[in-house]
C-alpha cells in the first residue's frame, strides 16, 4: 500500500490555487480564451490546468471553461476539473445574461470572486419568438452582480472587440489583465497574444483597448444608454413646404408640455409618410385627445394618442416599403452596415412576395372593391400576383419599378387601402375617445392596444384578430373598475405567442366572471 | 476532414523517452497507445472522443511509420468487432467511442469477444458522456462490463495517470486473455496537461504480420460447446488472473494515513473531485495529502476483496463515492464485508445522491456530512460550525430572468430551412407525428420549430416511425435520419425495414456531408476527397438500392419553396411504399471553414469574389418576429430602436451572418415582410463592371434628387 504519513500541519492551504471559470455561449471563442489564459499562467511561472465540455454544447449553447492554477513548487497539486459554488475567483462572462446565469448558480461570491462581465446581450431564442418585446429585463441581472460580486468589471466587451476588428475571447483577456485579478503583469498578456498566429495584430488591438477602458473605467457601470434626446425640428426641403412646417409646429407648442415631444415626433412620421396635409390631419384628430385631457388635467390620452396615431396612419403598404427602399440615405445605411465604402461594387436583391390584397389595396377604391366582391376574379389575379419577387434594385429596372411604386403615394388617399385602414382608425379612436369619457384609464389602455396591429400579409391579419379579441371583451369588462387593467393584461397577453394561446386563456378568465 | 485540426499537434506524438509531452487528455491516450506497441486501431467519433478519432486521423503518417493500422469504423460495433483481430494473434489492438450510446451499439460484438477471450491485449476506450453536458442517457458503462465480464478502467484523471492506465489496460488484458475498457470523464478528455514521454514501440507482430501467418483455434469461437466452457473459464481462469494483476501491479491506490477511524472509497474518477471538498473541508492540501485515507480504485471491475477488506481494518465506517446508479460498488462492497463478518459500515448513497453528476457543491455536502456524523473530531471548527451570511435570496429572482440556452443549429446552418418548411407544411396540413433521430437535425426539437416527438437512437428516427403505418390513418408519419446515422444504421434498420414492412411514411434524410454534430469528420457520402477512405457514394443511391421507389433529392436545402413542395408531395403522393427526401447542403461550419481562407486568399490575390450577407431595413420592420419562429438563426436577432414610436423591438442582421439565404428565402415562402435584403459585395470588380455600376448608381441618383427635392427631409431622424 501507498500510504503517506501525516505532517502535523497541512503543507500550503487551498487558497494558493488561483480558480477562474469562463461562462460563454457557444461560439464566442470561450476555448481560445481558456488556452490564453493557460499561457499566460505558464508564462508566469505557475502551473495551470483548463478543461472544457466540448461538444453539442458549443453549437449556440451556454458553456463553462474551467481554468486552476498555482505558483510551481515542482509538485504536481490536485486541480479539480469544474468550478464549484462559492469557490471561484474570477469569473469570466462573455454575455450579460451568461453573467446572471454565473450568479445564479453561485459561482460568484461577494468576499472572493471578480466577476468581469460584458454588459452586450446575446438574445437567446426564447427572447426571440416573442411577438413582443421578449427580452430579459438587464437591469435586475445588473443589480444582482453589483451585489454578488467582490469586484465587478461591466462594460460592452463585444462592442469594443468589433471595433478592433477582432473576437471578444481578445476584449476579455484584455478587461482580465486590467482588472488586476490574477497577479501577471500587462506585457506577459499581450506576448501571448503576440505569438498566436494569424489575427494576432487585430487580437492585440482589441486587448489594448479592452485593457485602457477596463483600467480607466475602475468599477464604473456602462455607460448611461442615451443623453437627451435631439428635438427633433430641423427640417429642409423647399420654402413653401418649411413654411408650412413652421405652421404645424406653433400648433405642436400650443400643446401641453409633456405631449410637444411625441406630438412632433408623430407629425414627422406621417408627414414623412405622406405629405404636410396628412401631417395637420394627424393634428386635427390629436386635437381631440389634447380636448379631452383638458378636463382631465392629465396628458396621457395624448401621449398615448400622439403616439398611435401617427402608428395608424403610417400603416404598412407597398408604397411605403417602395418609397423607403428608394431614398438616398437608405442606400447609405446599407453599405455602412456591409462595410464598405462608396466606390466598392454592391448588388441588392429585395425580397417581395405580393399577394392578390395587397395588389388590390393598391387599386382606386372602387376597382380594388370590384376585384375584392368577386372570388373568381380575386383568385385569377392572385395566380398572376401571388409569387417571390426578388428585385434588384441596383440594376436600373429594379429600381425604377420601385420607384414608381413609390411614386403612387400621391394617389394614395384614393386607394382601395387607405379607405380601409381610415374606417378602422375612425372606430378605434372613437371608441377609445368616448370610453375615456367614463372611464380614463380605459380610453388610454384602448389606445395603446394598437400596438398589435403590425406586421404584413398573414402577420398583419393575425394583429388584427388579436385586436379585434382584445376589444370584444370590452362588453364584458363594462362597468367593472379594474377594466382598463384587464385590457392591458390582455394586450400583454397577446404579445406572448404566435397564435394567441395566452391571450384565449386570459380571454376565458373574463369570460367566467362575466358570467356570474 | 474534421472541424478541428490536430496536424500541429500530432507531432508532439514523436516525443522520444525523457522528453515532456504537454497537451490535452485525448493526445496523451493516443501517445500512450503508440508507446504500448498497438498494432491496430478503430473507432467511431463522438463526444468525448471525437477528438480522440481526429487525432487518429491527423496522425496517420505516424501510425503508418510504425506500422499501426487506422480505421474510422462505420460503427461502434464495427469498432469493436475490429478487436477480432486480437482474438487469435498476440496483437495489441484499441477501438474507442462515445459511452454508454456506443457500448449499447457495440455490444453484441463486445459479448462475442469477451466469451471467447483475447490473445493480444484489447483495450476499449469509452468516452463516459455524463453530466453537465452530455448530450445522452444518462447511464452507466458499468453495467457493460459487469454483464460481458470485461474489465473496466477508471483512472485519475491526470495525464500520467491516464497514460499508465492504458500500459496497465493492455498488460491486464494480456495477462486474463479479457478485453478491458478504460473509461474517461468527459472533462478528463480536454484536461491540458503534461507528462514524461517514452520511446513509441512498433507493434510486436502487425496485422500484415498475421494476414501471412493464419491462425484459428475452434475452441475460441462462441458455439456450443466451446461457449460453455468460455462461461466457466471467465470465473475460474481470467477472473483471478485479473484480480492477481491488479493487487500484484498495485493498480489500485492509497493515500492518507495508514491509521484512521474513517475512510473514502473512489472510483479514480472521483478522486480530483473528492481531493478538492477535503482541501475545502481543511482535510487535504494543495498537492492531495490527505487525513482522511482514500482507496482510489484506478479499476473498478472486477474489485479486489482483500485489499479492500485491508482498507477496511480499524476503521468504523468507510464512505463509497460511486457516480450514477444503480450503485454497484458500494453494493459489492457491502457484501463483502458482509461476507466477512466485518463490523465497518459502508456508507454510500445515504449522504451521496442516487443520482447526478457529482460535482463540487455534492461533494462538499456529502463527504462534509459523513464526516461530520462519523469523525467530527477531524474538521476544523470553522467547519464544524461555519459562520455563513446567506446571499441566495437576490440571487433566486434571477432564476425567473435569465433565459435558458439551450445548444441550437449554427449560423446559417443548411438544416434550419428543412424545418422551417416543415413547419410551414404542417400550418398548412395540420401536425403530423414526428420521429427524430441523433444528430445536429435534433435541435428541431426546440425552439422555435418545436417538431419531432422521439430519439429512438442512431439512425433509429425512420425505424421508430415503423409502427405508424395504417391503411386507416389519413396523415402519414414523417421521420427524419441524417447521413451519419444514415450510414450508421438507418440503411438497412430504418430504410431496409420500411421497404421490407411497405411503410407508407415520409423519410427525410438530412445531408450535410459530414458527420457533422461529431465534429465533421467524413463519412461515405462526403463530398470532399479524402486521401485514405473512400468517400462521394450517394445517398441516394443506396436507398434506391435497398429498393425503395419514391425518391426525391433536393440539392439545396434553402430552397424553403422546393422543400415544402417536395415534403407537400411525400405527404400527399398516392404512390405506396416509404417516400424518401434526401436533403443536401453543406454543414455551414465545415463549409466556412473551408471556403473562408480561399476567398480571403482570393480577394488578396485581385480576383472578383461576390461576398453575401443579409441585412434589415429596420423601418420597414415592425417587430413582429414572424421571421425569428421560422428560423432561429443566431445572426438574426432583435434590436431597439432610439424611437419612442415603436414598442417592439425590431429584427437586425449581425456582422456573423454567412449569406445562406434562409432569411430571404422563409420570407418569401411565408409571405412574411419586405424588410430583408441581401447586400452581394462584389470585391475586386473588373474595369467594365465598376463603369457600369457608377452609371447605374449616377442614374439612380437623378431619380432620387428628383424626388427628394421636392419633399422635406428631416436631418437628425
Amino acid at each position: 500500500m501507498i500510504g503517506s504519513s501525516l505532517a502535523g500541519t497541512l503543507a500550503e492551504d487551498t487558497g494558493a490555487i488561483i480558480k477562474l471559470a469562463i461562462l460563454a455561449v457557444g461560439g464566442q471563442g470561450g476555448g481560445v480564451l481558456a488556452d490564453w489564459i493557460t499561457a499566460v499562467a505558464e508564462h508566469n511561472g505557475y502551473r495551470a490546468q483548463s478543461t472544457s465540455v466540448a461538444g453539442v454544447a458549443q453549437r449556440t449553447g451556454a458553456t463553462i471553461y474551467y481554468v486552476e492554477m498555482c505558483r510551481d513548487t515542482g509538485r504536481m497539486p490536485v486541480f479539480a476539473l469544474a468550478p464549484a459554488q462559492g469557490d471561484v475567483d474570477i469569473l469570466i462572462a462573455a454575455e450579460l445574461m451568461e453573467a446572471g446565469r454565473a450568479v445564479m448558480r453561485g459561482f460568484v461570491t461577494p468576499n472572493r470572486t471578480t466577476l468581469i462581465a460584458s454588459s452586450h446581450r446575446i438574445a437567446a431564442v426564447s427572447e426571440k419568438i416573442e411577438p413582443g418585446d421578449g427580452r430579459a429585463p438587464s437591469d435586475q441581472v445588473m443589480a444582482t452582480m453589483k451585489n454578488a460580486a467582490r469586484h465587478l468589471v461591466c462594460l460592452d466587451l463585444e462592442k469594443v472587440a468589433l471595433e478592433a476588428g477582432s473576437m471578444i475571447s481578445a476584449s476579455l483577456f484584455g478587461a482580465l489583465a486590467a482588472s488586476g485579478a490574477l497577479p501577471f503583469d500587462r506585457e506577459s498578456y499581450a506576448s501571448i497574444l503576440s505569438g498566436s498566429g494569424r489575427g494576432a495584430a487585430a487580437s492585440l488591438r482589441a486587448f489594448a483597448a479592452a485593457y485602457d477602458q477596463t483600467s480607466k473605467a475602475g468599477q464604473a457601470e456602462p455607460a448611461a444608454a442615451s443623453e437627451a434626446r435631439p428635438t427633433g425640428k430641423q427640417a429642409k426641403g423647399p420654402a413653401r413646404l418649411l413654411a408650412q412646417w413652421q405652421q404645424l409646429n406653433v400648433r405642436i407648442a400650443a400643446y401641453p408640455m409633456p405631449v410637444q415631444d411625441m406630438a412632433l415626433r408623430g407629425l414627422r412620421k406621417v408627414t414623412d409618410y405622406q405629405d404636410l396635409a396628412y401631417g395637420a390631419e394627424y393634428l386635427d384628430r390629436l386635437d381631440m385627445a389634447v380636448k379631452a385631457d383638458l378636463a382631465a388635467e392629465t396628458c396621457a390620452l395624448s401621449i398615448a394618442a400622439a403616439k398611435h396615431l401617427a402608428n395608424a396612419m403610417c400603416y404598412d403598404d407597398m408604397i411605403r416599403v417602395a418609397d423607403l427602399k428608394t431614398r438616398s440615405k437608405r442606400d447609405g445605411r446599407v453599405r455602412a452596415e456591409v462595410g464598405i465604402n462608396d466606390a466598392a461594387v454592391l448588388q441588392l436583391t429585395e425580397y417581395f412576395h405580393p399577394r392578390a390584397e395587397e395588389f388590390c389595396g393598391t387599386l382606386p377604391l372602387s376597382l380594388g372593391r370590384y376585384i375584392e366582391k368577386r372570388p373568381k376574379l380575386f383568385a385569377w389575379v392572385d395566380r398572376r400576383i401571388n409569387r417571390g419577387r426578388h428585385i434588384r434594385t441596383d440594376s436600373m429596372s429594379g429600381f425604377a419599378m420601385l420607384w414608381c411604386v413609390g411614386g403612387l403615394r400621391r394617389w394614395r388617399r384614393s386607394l382601395l387601402r387607405h379607405h380601409v385602414e381610415m374606417d378602422h382608425l375612425q372606430r378605434w379612436y372613437k371608441l377609445a375617445l368616448d370610453r375615456a369619457g367614463d372611464d380614463y384609464a380605459l380610453g388610454v389602455e384602448i389606445i395603446h392596444c394598437r400596438r398589435l396591429i403590425k406586421g404584413y400579409s398573414d402577420t398583419h391579419v393575425r394583429g388584427q384578430s388579436k385586436f379585434d379579441r382584445v376589444l370584444s371583451s370590452l362588453d364584458d369588462l363594462r362597468g367593472r373598475a379594474d377594466a382598463a387593467d384587464w385590457i392591458r393584461r390582455l394586450r400583454e397577453a397577446a404579445l406572448k405567442d404566435e397564435k394567441g394561446t395566452a391571450l384565449d386563456g386570459a380571454l376565458k378568465t373574463i369570460a367566467s366572471f362575466s358570467r356570474r | 476532414m474534421a472541424e478541428r485540426s490536430f496536424a500541429k499537434e500530432v507531432e508532439k506524438l514523436r516525443l522520444g523517452a525523457g522528453e515532456e509531452f504537454s497537451g490535452e487528455g485525448i493526445l496523451a491516450i493516443t501517445k500512450a497507445l503508440l508507446q504500448c506497441g498497438v498494432g491496430y486501431v478503430g473507432g467511431y467519433q463522438g463526444a468525448p472522443i471525437s477528438h480522440l478519432m481526429d487525432v487518429l486521423a491527423d496522425a496517420q503518417d505516424i501510425l503508418g511509420e510504425l506500422g499501426v493500422h487506422f480505421e474510422a469504423s462505420a460503427s461502434e460495433a464495427t469498432a469493436t468487432a475490429m478487436l477480432a483481430a486480437s482474438v487469435h494473434y498476440p496483437i495489441r489492438g484499441a477501438a474507442t467511442f462515445k459511452s454508454t450510446v456506443g457500448t449499447n451499439v457495440a455490444s453484441d460484438a463486445l459479448a462475442n469477444l469477451a466469451s471467447g477471450g483475447v490473445t493480444g491485449g484489447a483495450l476499449i476506450i469509452v468516452g463516459e458522456d455524463y453530466g453537465e453536458g452530455s448530450s445522452i442517457m444518462q447511464e452507466r458503462s458499468h453495467a457493460f462490463a459487469m454483464k460481458s465480464q470485461v474489465w473496466l478502467l477508471d483512472p485519475r484523471p491526470n495525464l500520467p495517470s491516464i497514460v499508465k492506465s492504458v500500459e496497465d489496460g493492455f498488460e491486464l488484458s494480456e495477462a486474463s486473455n479479457t478485453p478491458v475498457m478504460l473509461q474517461v470523464r468527459i472533462r478528463c478528455c480536454h484536461v491540458h496537461g503534461q507528462f514524461t514521454a517514452k520511446d513509441n514501440q512498433r507493434p510486436r507482430m502487425t496485422v500484415a504480420n498475421a494476414l501471412d501467418a493464419p491462425r484459428r483455434d475452434t475452441k475460441r469461437i462462441v458455439l456450443p460447446p466451446a461457449s460453455f466452457l468460455h462461461e466457466k473459464e471467465k470465473v475460474e481462469k481470467r477472473w483471478p488472473a485479473a484480480v492477481e494483476f491488479i493487487r500484484s501491479r498495485k493498480i489500485n491506490e492509497v493515500f492518507g494515513p495508514d491509521i484512521a477511524r474513517v475512510g473514502i472509497v473512489l472510483q479514480g474518477g472521483m478522486y480530483n473531485g473528492v481531493v478538492r471538498a477535503l482541501q475545502r473541508l481543511g482535510l487535504a492540501d494543495l498537492y492531495g495529502e490527505t487525513r482522511v485515507p482514500l482507496y482510489v480504485l484506478n479499476a473498478v471491475y472486477p474489485l479486489v476483496e482483500d485489499e479492500f477488506l485491508n482498507f477496511c481494518d480499524g476503521k468504523d465506517a468507510v464512505l463509497v463515492i460511486e457516480e450514477g446508479q444503480p450503485n454497484y460498488i458500494e453494493q459489492a462492497f457491502a457484501s463483502m464485508l458482509h461476507k466477512a463478518c466485518h463490523t465497518t459500515r459502508v456508507i454510500g448513497k445515504e449522504v451521496m445522491p442516487m443520482a447526478g453528476e457529482y460535482t463540487g457543491q455534492v461533494m462538499l455536502d456529502g463527504i462534509g456530512a459523513f464526516l461530520r456524523e462519523r469523525a467530527s473530531q477531524l474538521l476544523p471548527a470553522h467547519i464544524r460550525a461555519p459562520n455563513t451570511t446567506d446571499i441566495s435570496q437576490d440571487m433566486s429572482d434571477l432564476a425567473a430572468i435569465v433565459p435558458g440556452r439551450p445548444p441550437g443549429f449554427c449560423t446559417g446552418c443548411p438544416e434550419r430551412p428543412i424545418f422551417a418548411a416543415t413547419k410551414l407544411i404542417e400550418q398548412e396540413l395540420g401536425p403530423h407525428h414526428i420521429a427524430s433521430d441523433i444528430g445536429c437535425h435534433l435541435f428541431s426539437i426546440m425552439p422555435p420549430f418545436e417538431l419531432g416527438a422521439t430519439t429512438m437512437g442512431y439512425g433509429l428516427g425512420p425505424a421508430s416511425a415503423s409502427a405508424f403505418n395504417s391503411p386507416d390513418a389519413r396523415r402519414r408519419s414523417i421521420s427524419f435520419v441524417g447521413d451519419g446515422g444514415f450510414w450508421h444504421n438507418g440503411l438497412t434498420s430504418s430504410i431496409g425495414n420500411a421497404v421490407f414492412n411497405r411503410n407508407d411514411g415520409v423519410i427525410v434524410i438530412v445531408d450535410n456531408y459530414y458527420s457533422a454534430a461529431t465534429g465533421g469528420q467524413d463519412i461515405l457520402s462526403s463530398r470532399a476527397s479524402n486521401r485514405s477512405k473512400s468517400t462521394k457514394h450517394p445517398i441516394a443511391e443506396a436507398v434506391k438500392g435497398m429498393g425503395v421507389k419514391w425518391v426525391r433529392h433536393i440539392e439545396n436545402t434553402y430552397d424553403v419553396n422546393g422543400m415544402r413542395n417536395t415534403l407537400r408531395e411525400a405527404l400527399s403522393t398516392p404512390d405506396t411504399g416509404p417516400k424518401v427526401i434526401i436533403a443536401s447542403s453543406e454543414c455551414m461550419l465545415n463549409r466556412q471553414r473551408r471556403e473562408k481562407p480561399l476567398i480571403d486568399t482570393a480577394i488578396k490575390a485581385g480576383q472578383t469574389v461576390v461576398k453575401p450577407k443579409f441585412g434589415i431595413d429596420e423601418d420597414i420592420c415592425t417587430g413582429d418576429h414572424a421571421c425569428m419562429r421560422l428560423s432561429g438563426c443566431p445572426s438574426l436577432s432583435v434590436k431597439t430602436l432610439d424611437d419612442p414610436l415603436r414598442d417592439d423591438p425590431v429584427a437586425h442582421i449581425d456582422q456573423s451572418c454567412v449569406g445562406c439565404g434562409n432569411c430571404g428565402e422563409v420570407a418569401d415562402a411565408a409571405v412574411l415582410c419586405p424588410s430583408f435584403y441581401r447586400a452581394d459585395v462584389v470585391h475586386n470588380p473588373g474595369p467594365w463592371r465598376q463603369f457600369a455600376d457608377r452609371l447605374r448608381r449616377k442614374m439612380i441618383r437623378a431619380l432620387q434628387n428628383r424626388r427628394e427635392k421636392r419633399r422635406l427631409e428631416f436631418l437628425d431622424a
